[in-house]
């Protein structure tokens, strides 16, 4: 592929205009909830938008007692009365919403109970327009949600809350998270295409999670342009669009939110471990995840550094490998959690492999066909920002357990293009059974275990041994359940003034 | 291929009947009382496709028009052995059904002999791809049930066994209860002399291809980067309304469907440069490309570029495992400058360098484009769902292993792990 086209801005430089949630997940802000909205009164809805103060990446600069971030739905455009020729602007995805169509719900794996009319939230009556998200120090969140609450008055309706517990950092289920994340190259330092992308990197291009910035491929993503001459509030709020004269872009700045509650049956995972593996369940789950409980890969490192892993030496503990040292997947199962969600391929499974290599492998002459049928990763990144709701359990109360209190992830991922990256990481990776060349089987973890239409299972798990006969568990039950979610947009800050209406 | 043309009237009632053929939208019922393509045991796959081509406004862009471009209604079989031989078969076994369909078409009478309207009515591939030649319906299905059969006989608890010794125990389980797949036909000294002749066409090609390449490089080059800095792009955004019928058909299986359908850019420099680079893609389907994979992309069952309308339109058609968005992904990341070749030579296609460079790595542009030159494929037919290219791979690889006299232990290793 021809290295990028440096004329597109690659490097973030408004920082003020772009939502802290960009930059940071406010670790040490432990306590948070997200506040579905729905608008009430118009009027009075956009005047709060336009007023309320949105914690910029810049803000960040200095320490923050509390942040609130705010995020609208298609459907929230329409009811604030957005521009409709704005709105369509903005992707497929978003404008048809996450649980817009049967085809979309089929490709999501959203089937049967995780359907979208047996959601708590996000469908018909229950889509919501606004997302605003608060976070806080220990004990303030309380006082701080009534003040913004009070603040939003009529404007919306509080459709629900999502309420959200400090696990220490880890998930339900019991495994350290937040673990890997990509680097974002703010200030656009590298030209995406060029033959270092044959190995996996970590440093994506701000484009991949911002729009109005170069992307993977080097181009601006689409996003919704206004025409300068014909929209005078453009024109005074907007920034301008990279691309084209006189136009102002109303995605710059700004990103695709997508969110999902996602309920976790703890005491049936562990249940379920302890009963296929009775005297150790632990190194199975570690498999079905495809890290152990402390984070730590179950690969090994490798000595060469890896861009945009290791601003800390915890990070390159945790994050220094890919896994062309276990091509037959014997370290971790293919079918793993972590390794499905981004399999840390370069543009060529086998790296740089020089000329010929190179040559041979575009012809279609890999060595490793299998890890060739895996598209590269740079193009399905997700930065995630999600939070955990419910009880953290040990492992032996959850064995115990038998009522299941409910906990889950308020899984929570920004990307530029939501079919290119969440989309294709739901689908092809983790609930595709055709992933890596497995069959019968999608992400333990997560799937849905719906059968294929064939009546064909998908709820197995098999584990490749050296010894020849792969372990294999089948008949796993389901342990996440979809509860809701939606596609919303995180405007640039000016952006939010301009949607509001 | 069978393919004829359809009145614009006739349309809408041709739609009706060919959805009653189907299981799920698109997804056609094997068992159909139209055509019952589960009892055709040659075919792979089958496909009803009408050709309402959206997109020949964007002949203006060239300053033509095409105004009594007919509609064209495509029955398209993948199968085993000869094609002449298919057609026979459906116009012998599914007569009713196919009459009733046909009648939809401009020149079909209740009188018409069936059987030689379809030949009359058949067209060639120009390219044609099959993702393992000589694997055949009936291979597939056996090794399908070897491979089940194997992995029933696996003992529950393997323990520290032997790869050899546990080899053994399978295989003697195996011959002992079936299913054994039956011995492979050896292949057709006919096919084996036309491969020949092929490879030797190809040969004879390239030693051709070198001075003439030459010869007409430097004006051939000049003409194509003219061409390619001025010709218009034009790729907006599907309709959701198009894009709504196209996935309504999508992601029943794990394989999807495609069919894709536009103008081939005018003039007579852009249909020679297609006309030969098919040729030559062919050459290399029939010749290089015949074990699992089309260059680097490994997903496509079945494939083919056929000419319509005097070469004035081209249909492509497959058959690829996975959901639209991997395939895509495929293609940009993995074939870009093989997409391009072709595809480049069509009406609208985004902007390429060289023939090679550029196009599809516009990468929303190309997916706009593919999308909106892509048709509702009204009835699909998939001979073994559940089933993609690696499965098959795979199971053609354990059935080599199950009929391999003796192995070493790493092999019998390698050979445990497929199961
Ligand atoms: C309740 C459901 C889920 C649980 C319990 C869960 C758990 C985990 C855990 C424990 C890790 C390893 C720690 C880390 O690398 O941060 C992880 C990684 C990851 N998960 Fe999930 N996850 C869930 C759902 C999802 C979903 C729905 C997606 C995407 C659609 C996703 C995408 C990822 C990604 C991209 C990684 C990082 C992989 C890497 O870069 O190596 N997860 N998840």
């Amino acid at each position: 592929m021809a290295g990028a086209d440096l004329t597109v801005p690659g490097d973030v430089t408004e920082r003020d205009d772009v939502q802290a949630l960009l930059r940071s997940g406010f670790g040490p802000l432990t306590e948070a909830c997200f506040l579905l909205l729905r608008v009430a009164d118009v009027v009075a809805a956009r005047a709060w938008l336009a007023r309320v103060h949105v914690t910029s990446m810049a803000d960040l600069d200095t320490k923050q007692e509390t942040v609130l971030q705010v995020a609208l739905t298609a459907a929230g455009m329409r009811a604030l009365g957005t521009d409709p020729k704005v709105i369509d602007g903005f992707s497929a995805e978003f404008v048809a919403g996450m649980a817009g169509d049967a085809a979309r719900s089929r490709r999501l794996g959203d089937v049967g109970p995780d359907a979208p009319e047996h959601w708590d939230w996000g469908w018909a009556e229950r889509e919501p327009h606004a997302l605003v998200m608060l976070y806080a120090q220990p004990g303030a969140l309380a006082v701080f949600r009534e003040e913004v609450v009070g603040s939003i008055g009529a404007g919306f309706d509080v459709l629900t809350s999502l309420e959200t517990s400090d696990m220490k950092g880890h998930e339900p289920f019991g495994f350290l998270d937040g673990v890997s994340q990509p680097s974002i190259d703010w200030n656009g330092e590298r030209a995406p295409g060029s033959a270092a992308d044959l190995d996996y990197g970590n440093l994506i291009a701000a484009g991949e999670f911002v729009l109005g910035y170069r992307n993977e491929y080097g181009r601006l993503t689409e996003r919704p342009i206004v025409d300068g001459a014909q929209d005078e509030r453009a024109a005074a709020l907007l920034p301008r669009a990279a691309d084209r004269p006189n136009a102002y872009d109303s995605g710059r700045n700004g990103t695709y939110l997508v969110l999902r509650q996602l309920e976790q049956d703890v005491p049936g995972f562990w249940r379920t471990m302890s009963a296929a593996a009775p005297a150790n369940p632990i190194p199975l789950a570690e498999a079905v995840v495809g890290r152990r409980l402390d984070g730590s890969p179950l690969v090994p490192l490798q000595p060469q550094r890896i861009p945009g892993v290791g601003e800390d030496a915890g990070d390159r503990v945790r994050n220094q490998f890919t896994y062309t040292r276990d091509p037959q997947r014997l370290a971790c199962p293919i079918g793993a959690h972590v390794r499905r969600a981004n399999p840390r391929n370069g543009d060529m499974a086998e790296g740089r492999t020089g000329l010929v290599g190179q040559l041979l492998c575009t012809l279609g002459f890999a060595a490793d066909t299998d890890a060739d049928r895996i598209a590269p990763s740079r193009f399905h990144r997700l930065l995630r920002r999600g939070r955990e709701y419910g009880r953290l359990l040990s492992i032996r109360e959850a064995q115990a357990s038998v009522e299941h209190p409910p906990a889950g992830i308020h899984f929570l991922c920004l990307n530029a293009n939501i079919s290119r990256q969440f989309e294709f990481v739901q689908n092809a990776w983790l609930q595709g059974t055709t992933f890596g060349g497995l069959t019968g089987e999608a992400d333990p973890l997560t799937g849905n275990r719906a059968p294929l239409m064939t009546g064909a299972a998908t709820d197995e798990f098999s584990m490749p041994q050296g010894g020849g006969v792969a372990k294999r568990v089948a008949a796993l039950p389901r342990f996440v359940t979809v509860r809701g979610g939606g596609y919303f947009f995180l405007p640039g800050v000016r952006a939010l003034r301009y949607l509001a209406g | 291929m069978v393919a004829a043309s359809v009145l614009p009237v006739e349309v809408p009632g041709l739609r009706v009947l060919l959805e009653t053929m189907n299981l799920r939208p698109g997804f056609a019922d094997p068992d159909n009382t139209l055509v019952t393509f589960g009892a055709f045991d040659r075919l792979h796959f089958a496909r009803f496709v009408i050709l309402e081509d959206q997109t020949l406004g964007d002949l203006t862009a060239y300053g033509v028009a095409f105004p009594d471009a007919p509609i064209w209604l495509v029955f398209l079989g993948d199968c085993d052995g000869d094609g002449r031989e298919m057609v026979e078969a459906f116009a012998r076994d599914a007569a009713p059904g196919l009459r009733r369909i046909f009648a939809h078409c401009t020149d079909f009478a209740p009188t018409t002999d069936l059987r030689q309207w379809m030949h009359s009515h058949s067209v060639s591939p120009a390219t044609q791809y099959v993702n393992w030649v000589g694997r055949t319906v009936l291979d597939v299905c056996q090794e399908a049930a070897l491979h089940a059969a194997l992995r029933a006989a696996l003992p529950v608890e393997a323990g520290p066994q032997p790869a050899i010794a546990l080899r053994n125990t399978l295989i003697a389980e195996v011959a002992r209860h079936g299913p054994l797949p039956s011995p492979r036909p050896p292949t057709p000294l006919a096919w084996r002399l036309a491969q020949l002749g092929r490879a030797g066409l190809g040969v004879l090609a390239f030693l051709i291809a070198i001075p003439v390449g030459l010869l007409i490089a430097i004006p051939f080059l000049a003409i194509l980067r003219r061409r390619e800095t001025r010709d218009a792009v034009i790729a907006p955004r599907p309709t959701p309304a198009h894009v709504a019928e196209l996935a309504l058909r999508e992601d029943y299986d794990v394989t999807n469907q495609f069919s894709a359908f536009g103008n081939v850019k005018p003039g007579r420099f852009r249909l020679w440069t297609l006309v030969v680079l098919l040729w030559v893609v062919n050459l290399t389907t029939q010749l290089i490309y015949t074990r699992g994979r089309l260059a680097r992309v490994g997903t496509i069952h079945f494939a083919r570029w056929v000419f319509f309308d005097d070469r004035r339109r081209l249909l492509f058609l497959s058959n690829y495992d996975g959901s639209l968005d991997s395939y895509m992904d495929d293609f940009i990341n993995k074939v870009a400058y093989g997409l391009n070749l072709v595809f480049s030579n069509g009406i609208g296609y985004p902007r390429t360098r060289f023939l090679i460079l550029g196009g599809a790595e516009d990468e929303q542009g190309f997916k706009n484009y593919l999308r909106r030159h892509q048709l509702p494929t009204e009835v699909w037919y998939k001979a073994y769902p559940g089933l993609t290219t690696s499965d098959l791979d795979r199971n053609t690889r354990i059935r080599e292993g199950f009929e391999r006299s003796a192995m070493s232990d790493e092999e019998a290793r390698a050979w445990l792990a497929l199961i």
